[in-house]
């Protein structure tokens, strides 16, 4: 076991992915000679080399639309679009090309592509650069949506998603990169499928994903000294959703909260919400809950920006009113 | 730069020479006549959404094709029934598709805008203007990395030369260094409006050049033309030369799409451009040539006819996807048809 | 199929407004049915149908003002036949005119005014009640003739709510789980004060309230055995009222004949301990619960309109208390259990239901009964279906019986099993099929 950072451990992924099949590459900006904006990518270029670790122009989407072709010409590219925000800017190859294709030539074009991107908020970087989009891409048929939130999500993620033969998308929260875990040597594969429970409780369901998982936990752990026991749930994938897991858990405790940092109309927390409406309302105690950023433009001021994002006593406020 | 070439090749032949240019000729009558075809079932509601015809075009896709082999990778618009037929794709799958059968060649999932053929790596019919350009890259970028001797031709219109993924894409393509050709058939409008209005550089093959990549015009209405240029600029790309770009001029006789009542475009000017159409002006040299007689152009017309009503008839038959089926293909995992 | 267009309900009417549906998709219409309320600029009539069908579609929404000739609703139009168990139409039409009689409330709609027999509320009232939970039964009509009025049908639903066992929509907020909690422990929910957001009944409070001991009863110190013994009593009630009121009972009766085994059952006991000895109750119950193999529609759940059929066979046993109330807890999987394993559960239910101790999924989860009120002393027990079980089997006492067989006459052994069905999901070839089966697998005890 070694404790490292989010970061690295994606970056071990990378570079596992890239050592073991000489069809995967990485293409985006900044990669190469810079590094990677986020430093993920730091050394490759001279390990891999230029051919391997390319970095492209400010084309978000021609070097999207490149990663499309050159998956269905028999490549694995992992495309790194800076951060969700630029990646409005490739939209078009996004759900146009790579959602649809498969299902456009009836099945004769499959696009084992694997998009990262950096995401969210809470570095006072302003409403352009603070998105939290994983809802709206999950609500695209024909892609998979991730959002590792441990060590061991964020490097085993990687080799799963490469060997899908459709379209995955890998959501990393920014202000993780620097989080460090504890990550087995001898890595275990991960599935990219299922949720997981990230702590066992009875007396609330608080679902969460990416960055919210932290916030989630450390509620949970402050509500446990209150005599409430919170189970946490981690989603790690975003589409398709793992509802067996949620509505298990909300079987055993009859409550629900689910915490994201996106906006709250029409988000990912109004599909999980609709759907243990749907599923799971016989077990309800209460109402499905959620916590979710500030329905605003990201401010820059620090105070603002705090109050616009989930914060650990939002969660533990919700969830000391949903048992009351 | 004009183009130069007017017959392909050095000393062939006649026979061969003529052989060929009666091979160019069918197939730029297939297309034709696949077309007007289409005008008719869309009439009769056969054919529904969008359709738009490359009547007049046809040499553009016929010329192009020619100097591509069955290894090599196309890309096309959402204008691109003449490329998928001179690409080899069956007119019985294509015009299964059009009228949204499961025989179609994707299954009718796609129609006129989205025609796919996995087996002469025909990427589509593609519906967002320049949409295709990337893909082209991709492919091409695939091939680079990879080391295969192949070329990507991507075909789109002036309209797309307005888009970013159009600058982006040529970009690209030049900085890498990869084996795309790109193919812009210029018929002087972008749907509804004329190039002059949309562009502030008109001269297409310049802004290609701005690039650093190498630009030929080529007159889009005389197939020998499109075939020489292409012949050469696909030799260019397969051999290393990186990106190339054809500037085809051309022009499509009729609407942009079947719902365009073409108010924006001056009907003299129209019918002055019929008279370069590109199927007499061939058959007219093949019978200067004496390469074809009386008869043959009707024997080949009729087999035409024949071989476009066959699919018609192909089409009509076909049967339609079963409705269980409509999840199929959304991702891999589900072409079981299992729920998600 | 059919389409049901706005009429024309008088001559200058150019458009109208649907106020109120009568009929939803699925129901099933006659002609001469009304289906509909229609606002016009002068009042509100009532409009009827002119073909027999069902309803498929309804595509104007109530409030729309549509013009006269629009089309209101589909109807897919068929045969006469009427399932069973459909709710309450209008009775069968008397052609002639009953004199003295107004047979519809208040308003007339302008066209062929036919008269549909003796005395009946008209259908909007049927449908108020039905909507406020108002049996019609109970009220005295003060409408032209003694027919009950709109106005009686909300005056009653006005007065205190605590109908007995009403369950209909006028029950105190409460969350689904809650809901469905109290349907498990039989606990009338507008007996329960709710302590939940807004006054509402939560989990907690239906527990508080419910039957088992075994579900902590957090807070109220004044739950005394003597109020949880009347708070069940009166939970029971509620139960047994809405059987009665909600599901259509048909009773079957058999003699069986016992004395194969009675007399396997004395035999085996000889060979067994006295602790593991069986009474003739464990072979009923055994057979019972593996009849259901033979007609499923005895065992499952009647939820939401249809029929779910269990899987397993938990077998609720009717147990007595010593307060004097009666409860039915479950043997999970009395299908799959040997009679030793049956008889050592049968056992220890009994202890622990007389001592108040069962669990919530013994309470939850039978999904047929069986009654024995054999040492009661009664022949047969013709009992009330425990909603949302769909069967209730009972056992008399047993008895020696005259019997004919083979020209003989002699005496045997014999005990009547009663078949108590909801009509809704079996009918007596079934029940009747039910009862030959548990008859047959008791002609060979060794193998149950």
């Amino acid at each position: 076991m070694s404790t490292i950072t989010y970061r690295e451990a994606v970056r071990q992924g990378i570079r596992d992915a890239l050592v073991r099949d000489e069809r995967v590459f990485v293409m985006g900006e900044d990669i190469g000679h810079y590094g990677g904006c986020y430093a993920v990518t730091l050394g490759m270029l001279e390990e891999f080399g230029a051919q391997r670790i390319r970095d492209t122009p400010l084309s978000e989407s021609a070097f999207v639309g490149a990663g499309i072709g050159a998956a269905l010409g028999g490549m694995r590219p992992i495309v790194e679009i800076m951060t969700v925000n630029f990646s409005l800017l490739a939209l078009d190859q996004i759900m146009n090309n790579a959602a649809t294709l498969l299902y456009m030539s009836g099945g004769q074009f499959n696009v084992p592509l694997v998009i990262r991107m950096a995401t969210g908020a809470g570095r006072q970087v302003a409403a352009q650069h603070s998105h939290s989009l994983e809802g709206w891409y999950a609500h695209i048929p024909g892609l998979r949506i991730l959002a590792p939130a441990t060590v061991e999500d964020a490097r085993g993620m990687l080799w799963p998603a490469l060997n899908d033969p459709d379209p995955v998308l890998i959501f990393e929260h920014a202000m993780l990169y620097n989080v460090e875990g504890e990550l087995s040597d001898d890595p275990v594969p991960v599935d990219i499928s299922t949720a997981a429970i990230r702590r066992a409780g009875s007396d609330v369901t608080i679902i969460a994903y990416g960055g919210t998982v932290r916030t989630a936990l450390a509620a949970a752990e402050q509500l446990a000294s209150e005599g409430i026991s919170a189970e946490v749930i981690d989603l790690r994938c975003l589409r398709p959703l793992d509802t067996p897991t949620i509505f298990a858990s909300v079987a055993r405790t009859h409550r629900a909260l689910v915490v994201d940092e996106g906006w709250r109309s029409g988000g990912l927390s109004a599909e999980v919400s609709a759907r243990i409406t749907e599923e799971a309302f016989y077990d309800l105690d209460a109402p499905v809950a959620r916590v979710c950023g500030a329905e605003v433009p990201m401010p820059y001021a620090k105070h603002l920006e705090d109050e616009a994002i989930p914060q650990v006593q939002d969660v533990i406020a919700a969830v000391r009113q949903m048992v009351a | 730069m004009t183009d130069a070439v007017s017959s392909p090749g050095s000393v062939v032949a006649a026979t061969d020479v003529d052989a060929h240019m009666i091979h160019l000729l069918r197939e730029m009558m297939r297309i034709r006549r696949f077309e007007e075809r289409c005008v008719e079932l869309y009439s009769r509601t056969a054919i529904r959404g969008f359709l738009h015809l490359a009547i007049g075009e046809e040499a553009c896709a016929v010329g192009v094709m020619e100097a591509l082999t069955p290894d090599d990778a196309v890309v096309a618009t959402y204008r691109e029934h003449g490329h998928a037929l001179a690409r080899g794709l069956s007119m019985r799958a294509t015009m299964a598709e059009l009228e949204g059968k499961v025989e179609g060649c994707s299954r009718g999932r796609g129609g006129s805008m989205h025609l796919f053929d996995a087996s002469t790596r025909f990427y589509g019919g593609n519906a967002i203007v320049a949409g295709g350009l990337p893909l082209a890259v991709g492919l091409a970028l695939a091939d680079h990395l990879q080391g295969r001797r192949r070329v990507t031709a991507c075909f789109f219109g002036d309209g797309a030369v307005a888009e970013g993924e159009f600058h982006e894409s040529m970009n690209l393509a030049s900085l890498w260094h990869l084996p795309v050709l790109f193919c812009c058939e210029n018929n002087l409008y972008a749907m509804g409006t004329a190039l002059k209005f949309t562009e502030s550089e008109t001269d297409l093959s310049l802004k290609a050049s701005s690039y650093r990549i190498p630009s030929w015009e080529v007159d889009g209405m005389d197939v020998l033309a499109v075939e020489g240029a292409a012949r050469q600029a696909a030799e260019a790309v397969r051999g290393g030369g990186g990106p190339h770009f054809l500037e085809m001029r051309t022009y499509r006789f009729r609407a942009h799409s079947m719902y365009d009542p073409d108010r924006y475009r001056d009907k003299g000017e129209v019918e002055g451009w019929k008279e370069h159409d590109p199927i007499p002006a061939l058959a007219a040299q093949l019978s200067e040539r004496g390469a074809i007689a009386d008869g043959d152009l009707e024997r080949m017309e009729s087999e035409i006819d024949d071989e476009v009503q066959d699919a018609v008839t192909f089409a009509d038959a076909g049967t339609f996807e079963p409705i269980e089926d409509l999840e199929r293909f959304v991702t891999s995992e589900h072409s079981s048809g299992a729920t998600p | 199929m059919g389409d049901f267009t706005m009429p024309s309900l008088g001559a200058d009417m150019e458009s109208g407004k649907v106020t109120h549906w009568l009929v939803k998709p699925g129901d099933e219409v006659k002609r001469g049915d009304i289906v509909a309320v229609v606002q016009t600029e002068k009042s509100e009539i009532e409009v009827e149908i002119f073909e027999d069908g069902t309803v498929e579609e309804l595509v104007v929404a109530e409030g729309s003002q549509v013009p006269v000739g629009a089309v209101l609703a589909h109807i897919a139009t068929r045969g006469p036949a009427k399932a069973p168990g459909e709710r309450r139409s209008v009775p069968p039409v008397a052609r002639e005119p009953a004199t003295g009689h107004e047979v519809r409330a208040a308003s007339r709609h302008v066209q062929g005014a036919t008269s549909h027999g003796p005395l009946v509320e008209s259908p909007i009232v049927r449908h108020l009640a039905e909507r406020l939970g108002v049996s019609l039964e109970s009220l005295s009509g003060s409408g032209l003739g003694g027919v009950v009025t709109r106005a009686d049908v909300e005056r009653a639903a006005n007065t205190s709510a605590a109908r007995a066992g009403q369950l209909g929509s006028r029950r105190p907020a409460s969350s689904p789980f809650a809901r469905r909690l109290a349907g498990e422990l039989g606990v009338d929910l507008a007996q329960v004060t709710g302590t939940g957001p807004g006054g509402s009944v939560i989990e907690r409070d239906v527990r508080r309230a419910g039957l088992t001991a075994a579900s902590e009863v957090r807070g109220t110190p004044e739950a005394t055995s003597h109020d949880r013994q009347r708070a069940m009593q009166r939970a029971v009630g509620a139960l047994m009222a809405r059987s009665k009121r909600e599901v259509p009972h048909y009773y079957l009766r058999e003699t069986i004949d016992l004395s194969t085994s009675a007399a396997w059952l004395e035999q085996a006991n000889l060979e067994r301990p006295v602790e593991d000895r069986l009474v003739m109750a464990a072979l009923l119950f055994s057979a019972t619960a593996r009849a259901v193999k033979r007609v499923p529609e005895v065992n499952g759940f009647y939820v939401d309109g249809s029929f779910v059929p269990s899987a397993s066979v938990h077998l609720g046993i009717a147990i007595s208390q010593r307060s004097g109330g009666l409860i039915a807890p479950a043997i999970h999987d009395a299908d799959q259990l040997g009679l030793t394993e049956l008889m050592r559960q049968m056992k220890e239910l009994v202890i622990r239901a007389r001592e108040g101790i069962l669990r919530s999924s013994e309470m939850s989860d039978p999904t047929i009964t069986v009654t024995n009120l054999g040492d009661r002393g009664v022949e047969s027990v013709l009992g009330v279906i425990y909603p949302p079980q769909v069967a209730l089997v009972g056992f008399g006492r047993e008895s020696e019986q005259p019997w004919a067989a083979n020209g003989v006459v002699d005496v045997r052994r014999c005990v009547v099993a009663t078949l108590s069905g909801d009509h809704r999901v079996s009918d007596g070839i079934r029940g009747a099929r039910f009862l030959r089966e548990i008859d047959r697998l008791l002609q060979e005890p060794e193998k149950l």
